[in-house]
Parts: C-alpha cells; structure tokens; sequence
C-alpha cells in the first residue's frame, strides 16, 4: 500500500505547474493593479492598468486554467494515473 | 471511512457520454432557435400593436412556465441524479451551468452600473469574479470530483474525520448561502415587479414558484438543465442591446474591442466638463447648499427656532403688505419646514450629503483616483483586498464548488473549470464596455440637452423610478449640466436598448435575462442549503441508516421551508444588498478556502485545527464586519450609522475577509502541530484524492 516514486514525482510535478500558475495569476491580478498609476500608458486607446483590469487578466485567467487542464490531462496519461478515457 | 470503496470507478461508457452530449448539443440548439423565434414574433407583435405590458407578462410568463417544464421533466427521486445530476453532466455544460449559477442578478444588472458609477475602482469586481477560477482549478476542482460524494461539508467530514469538521462546515455552508439567496430573491422580485407590474411581495413569491418547480422536483438534476437554459437566454440578453449600441456609436459590432476608443473621447469630455463654467456653477450651488444644511445641523434645536422665526416673520410681513401670492409662499414654506427634530435632522442630512455632487468628475480610466497621495494609498489596498475576498470568496462558495461533483470524471471537471469561466467571461469582459458606451451617451448626447428637449427615455426612467434617474435644472438656465443629473447604477443595464433606439421587446429581453441569472443562482444557493441540512446534518450526523427514499424528501421539503423563509426576509427590503452579496464571499473565503486546500496538499492538517481553523477564520470576519459595518452595527451592538467606525488598516468592511483567511490558515497549521497527526486511513483518502486514478503498487 505504498506509493511509488512515479507516483511521487507526478505529484511533484503537479505541485511544480501548480506553483508557476499560481505566480502568473498573481502577477497579473496583484503585481499590476498594485503598480496600476504607474502603468497607466496608451495601450490601443485603454490606459494600459485599465484594459488588464478589463479584459487581459481575463484571457490570461482563461488560459492558465485551459493549460493547467491540458498538461495535467497530459502527465495523468505519462504517469498512467489517468481514467481511462478516449 | 467507506467512501472510496463504495465510489464507483471514475471510467464512465465513452460512448454513451458522447452520444448523450450530441444529443444535449441537439436539444439546446432547438432551444435557442426556438427562443429566439419566440423574441421575433413577440417584436412583430409589437410593430403590430401590442401594448407593452402584455410584453412583459409574455417573457416572465413564458420563461417561468419554460424552467418549470425543464423541472418537471427532470423530476427525480434517485439520490445520485437528485444530489450531482447522476454524475454525467458533459464539460461544456456544466461550465454554462455554472455560469448561470455564477452570474447572480448583482453581476447581470449591477456590474456595468457600478462600473460607470466608479470606473477603474469597479474592475475589482470583474478581476475577483473570474480570477478566482483560477483557484478552483488549481486547488479544488479536479480532487474535490475525484473524492465524489456529494456536498462540501462531505469533504470535510471525511478528510478531517469525526461530526465537529461536518457541522462547522454545514453552519459555514448555511450562512454564507442563506446571505447570498436573500439577495437572489430580492432582485427576482424587483424584476417580476418590473416585468409585470405587479406588488413587490407579489413579485418575489411568483419568481419564487418558478425557482421550487425546478429545484424541488428534480434537484441538481433540474436544476442543471435549467441553468443551462437560463444561461442562453441571459447572455443574449445581454449582447443583442450592447452590440446595437456599439453599432450605433462607432459602427463596429465588437463593441469589447473598440470600447478603448469610446474611453478616450469619455475622458476628453471628462477634461472638458470639469473646466465648464456652468458644470462649476452647478457644483457650486451644491456646495453651498450642502454647506448650509451643515450650518444647521451643528445645533439643532436652535437652528430649527431661527428658522421657524425667520419664516414667520416673511408670513408676517407678506400679510401686512397684503400680497396673496407671498403669503402663499410664505405658508407652503412653513408648511414644508421639518416638523421635529428628527425630520429636521433627516431633511438637512440628505441636503448636506449633496456635498458628493459637487466634486469634479473623477477620471473613468483612471487607477485609484483620490485627492492626494494618502487616499490614494488607502483606495490602493483596499482594491487589493478586495480582489483578494472576492476570488478566495469564489473558490470557497459551496454552490459552485458542488458543481464540480457532476461532471462524469476528473478530467472534465478540470476541462469545465476552463468553460465555466469562458462563459463567465463573455458577459465580464462585456460589462465594461457597456459601461464606457452608456457614459458617453450620457456626457455626450444628454448634457447640453434642452430640458425642453429630453430623449424619450429620460422622460420614461424618471417615471419608473426617480432613484435610478433624476435630472432638475439646477442653475435654471434651461440646459443640462452633468451635475444636475443623479443617476443609479442599475439603469445602465436596463436602459440600454431605449438608450440604443430599440423596440421595447428588447427591454422585456433584458428583463428576462436578469431574471433568468437571479433564478438560476437562487436555485443553486437553496439546494445547496436543503443538501447541507438534509444529507449532512440528518442522515451522516443524526440517522445514518435513514433510506435514500426519506433523505430525499426531506431535501425537498427543507428546500421549500428555507425558500419560503429567504423570500420572507427579502420581503422585508434588508438594506445593502450589495454588501449582503460581498459578505457572503468573505464568509466562504475565510471559513472553508483553508480548511480544504490544506486538507488536500498538506497531509498532516487535523481534524481539531480545522474546526478551530474555520471557526476563527468565519468569527474574526464576521465580528470585523460586525464592529465596522454601519447597518450590522447598528442591529448587533446598537451604534448609530453616523458614528465613523475603527477600521483595521483602512481596510473596509466589505474585504473582512482578508483578516479570516490568513488566520484560519495560520490557526490551522500551528494546531495541526501541536495535535496527532492523522490517522493512516484518511492518509489513504488524501493519497487517492490526489491521483484521478491510483493503482497502488
């Protein structure tokens, strides 16, 4: 009843996307509205701090969770921990 | 600790899965053709002659009766369909699902209004309620649905071992879901009433028939199929008068991706505005009045004598000139003077508080727009916080989380995270646009208007309803001044299609949409409520043994006293609901975000430093709340509104949440320390959560 070390290592593995998603998505959301005046330039005719807020933390929040599923749909199939569909 | 066993295996019949999702794709496209097909006679009709109130009845009519045909065909009494829609809701339907149970009457008709009133400052709401996916998909979502059972308190009974966990869980749950559904039930009855005419009272029990058919027949199961439908016809609701409206102003009909040029020539009339000597003259006349009305409020009693004095001495002096019409001036003023104290008090507190219309414009697109550094600092943190509440707020929410538990593997739960928000997104990444578009109607099209001259749309809302819309010609000079109009951020949406020139059946489109997010969320929030009391608190705590048959009608049962007692709190007009709806998400936040994500990625959390955890996180955001909040208060401890409250850090009341969630994180870990470590089962429990399908070596 013990894991293996490729179960381990998917799991670090996990542990490690996870991590750099979560530093994206805080970038996006704290870092730029943090530095929000500073960052105010003509971006397409938004201030640029303004269309983040909008819409482009919004792609960018969409993306992260497309990816996250597609590399973790991924490493379920390398590692065999996956259920077996398709 | 069976649970795992008596799971069934994740591997659902492929085909059968595809062939149910082409046949779904089926049956929702008819549905939307049909609707549509429905919009174009009811719009026939119309050029026809058909008076507008009959529009209305026809779109809540047909809506109503519409979701209670889904409820009624979905009915069921099985506990796996009842409870997670018998676990074979494909990705993409679950994802529209949740964004109908998402997307609340505040984010359909509030949003884009409280962008237009506060510009830069409202994206906190559309950055926290959608960021915050992100959380659900990385932490929650995909182990939360290998786990399988079918509620949150479920998880933190079996995770955290013993009743104490479940039934801080099940309280939490019921807190932040009862807050939430008082306000869902409150704007069903602003819409009905607006649809149709009738009572507000009236209102929120008809909106509450069409909620109950559908929860209470089917369950999750109804619920779903319903959502998914509300879904289709609030997101056309609310594009078909965006678009129109872009289209009218620049000639696109992408209005998300020109709206920057719209921002640009709002801020240039913004500049404008603030430099014209009328707008000046307007604002100053607020000024002073707001100035005057504190002059007497400093002392009370004395002012209302002088006052009085004053006035019957212009009686006097009318009489003994014999002028009728003065003295007819002289006694309609005598007769509008406060009668008491308290009117007086009343009376020149609203006039003082005009002082906020005699600020300059602030800049629309302009990041934490204050008078100087300090508040600038402090609208600064307080932006922060507030995103911080609301997205750990939304991977915290029992109604959504739920959700997750009906997709037929862990695979589509995470790929339904991805279509959740993207259908979130839709309506999100709209609302600003439509914002910016409104607001150059206003700065550009009303303002100069001849008060002689005022669109037909302006005339219809000051009728309605003179707290959404009110223009009074200020300075008397016959044109309107920014100023002199006082306007309510729910209009934004509702007028739109006027504003755009569009036939009223589009306005009874609207309405529907915003009936249809307010149903579809108010469902979601009850049958989570009945689930918490019905499957956690009687069946795993009181009467483990009680039959499926049993269990479920006593959901059903509790799903139609708990409706009945939110409409009849929502019947009582509680002030605030916007900050009823935020501390529903600050409650969530604090009370279950540490508690389950420390529960799945740290093994060696405990059952007592969770229900420590939780009870902390919730107590110490409830008592900020409760200590800062003027309304809570003045009901808990008796304050008056008037007296400033000790903020923590400038932080306001609506991000409590910010102080509960690093305290129940810290509380967690430090008890966990200090207490056993868990026992090698729900080790085990943790290890399978993990892995959406572990073959053990």
């Amino acid at each position: 009843m013990k894991l293996t070390e490729r179960h381990k290592e998917y799991w670090s593995k996990n542990l490690r996307i996870t991590s750099i998603l979560l530093a994206v998505w805080f970038v996006v959301t704290f870092v730029v509205s943090w530095f929000a005046r500073e960052l105010s330039f003509n971006f397409f005719g938004w201030p640029f701090s303004f269309y983040m807020g909008a819409q482009g933390a919004l792609v960018i929040y969409v993306w992260i969770i497309w990816y996250y599923a597609r590399y973790m749909n991924r490493l379920d199939m390398e590692y065999g921990v996956d259920e077996g569909e398709d | 600790m069976a649970m795992i066993t008596d799971t069934p295996p994740p591997v659902g019949n492929t085909q059968s899965i595809k062939g149910f999702t082409s046949q779904l794709t089926k049956v929702y496209a008819f549905y939307t053709g049909g609707f549509l097909g429905f919009v174009i006679l009811l719009a026939i009709a119309e050029a026809m002659g058909l008076p507008k109130a009959w529009i209305g009845y026809c779109f809540l009519v047909l809506t109503v009766l519409l979701y209670a045909g889904i409820g009624i065909m979905s009915r069921t009494s099985d506990a796996d369909e009842y409870y997670v829609a018998g676990r074979r809701v494909p990705a993409i339907f679950n994802g529209m699902a949740t964004g109908a149970d998402w997307m609340s009457a505040a984010s359909f008709i509030g949003m884009a209004g409280t962008l237009y009133l506060t510009g830069y400052s409202g994206l906190a709401f559309i950055m926290g309620w959608t960021g915050g996916y992100c959380l659900v998909a990385l932490f929650l979502a995909p182990y939360l649905r290998k786990f399988g059972q079918f509620t949150i308190p479920d998880f933190l009974g079996a995770r955290y071992g013993g009743h104490a966990p479940r039934f801080v869980g099940i309280v939490i749950a019921i807190l932040c879901s009862f807050t939430y559904v008082v306000a869902q039930i409150y704007g069903v009855g602003l819409i009905t009433t607006r649809l149709s005419g009738v009572d507000f009272t009236l209102g929120i029990f008809v909106g509450l028939g069409g909620i109950l058919v559908c929860s209470f027949l089917g369950g999750m199961r109804a619920v779903t199929w319903t959502q998914v439908a509300q879904y289709i016809i609030l997101i056309i609701a609310y594009m078909t008068p965006l678009i129109w409206l872009s289209v009218k102003q620049t000639g696109i009909p992408i209005p998300q991706a020109v709206y920057g040029m719209q921002l640009q020539k709002v801020t240039e009339l913004e500049i404008k505005l603030n430099a014209d000597p009328k707008e000046l003259e307007v604002r100053g006349i607020f000024k002073a009045r707001s100035d005057d009305a504190k002059a007497l409020l400093k002392d009370i009693p004395a002012s209302m004598a002088t006052g009085k004095a004053a006035l019957e001495a212009n009686l006097a002096t009318a009489k003994s000139n014999n002028d009728a019409a003065a003295i007819k001036t002289a006694e309609d003023a005598i007769a509008k003077f406060p009668k008491d104290e308290v009117a007086a008090k009343a009376a020149w507190s609203k006039e003082a508080a005009l002082a906020a219309r005699a600020a300059p414009i602030a800049a629309h697109g302009e990041a934490f727009a204050a008078k100087d550094e300090a508040a600038r600092t402090i609208a600064k943190k307080n932006f922060l916080a507030l995103i911080l509440c609301l997205m750990v707020g939304t991977a915290a929410l029992p109604h959504i989380l739920m959700r997750y538990y009906t997709t037929p593997s862990v695979k589509d739960a995470r790929a339904s995270v991805t279509w959740s928000l993207f259908f979130i997104f839709l309506l999100y990444f709209s609302a600003p646009a439509l914002a910016v578009l409104v607001k150059y109607v206003v700065y550009h099209d009303l303002v100069g208007t001849a008060f002689t001259a005022l669109p037909a749309w302006v005339a219809n809302w000051q009728a309605v309803d003179p707290s959404l819309l009110s223009l009074a010609d200020i300075n008397a000079d016959g044109i309107v001044q920014r100023a002199e109009i006082a306007i309510g951020g729910d209009i934004v949406v509702l007028a739109t299609p006027e504003i755009a020139g569009l036939p009223y059946v589009v306005s009874g489109l609207v309405a529907a949409g915003g009936l249809a997010a307010a149903l579809s969320t108010a469902d979601g929030l009850l049958l989570t409520i009945a689930n918490a009391l019905s499957h956690d608190l009687y069946y795993k705590m009181i009467d483990p043994n009680a039959p499926v048959a049993r269990r479920v009608m006593l959901s059903k049962t509790l799903l139609l006293v708990v409706a009945v007692l939110a409409a009849l709190v929502a019947a009582q007009k509680p002030a605030d609901i916007l900050f009823l709806v935020s501390a529903a998400f600050s409650l969530a936040a604090a009370g279950f975000f540490p508690a389950l994500t420390l529960g799945i990625f740290w093994k060696r959390a405990t059952g007592i430093a969770a229900t420590l955890g939780m009870a902390a996180g919730v107590g110490i955001t409830f008592y900020y709340m409760a200590t800062t909040q003027p309304w809570l208060r003045e009901m808990f401890l008796g304050i008056p509104r008037a007296v400033p409250a000790e903020l923590w850090w400038d932080i306001n009341p609506i991000s409590a949440g910010i102080f509960g969630i690093p305290l129940g994180f810290v509380v967690i870990v430090l008890v966990s320390m200090v207490t056993k470590a868990p026992s090698e089962e729900i080790q085990h429990l943790i290890e399978d959560v993990r892995y959406p399908n572990l073959k053990r070596a």
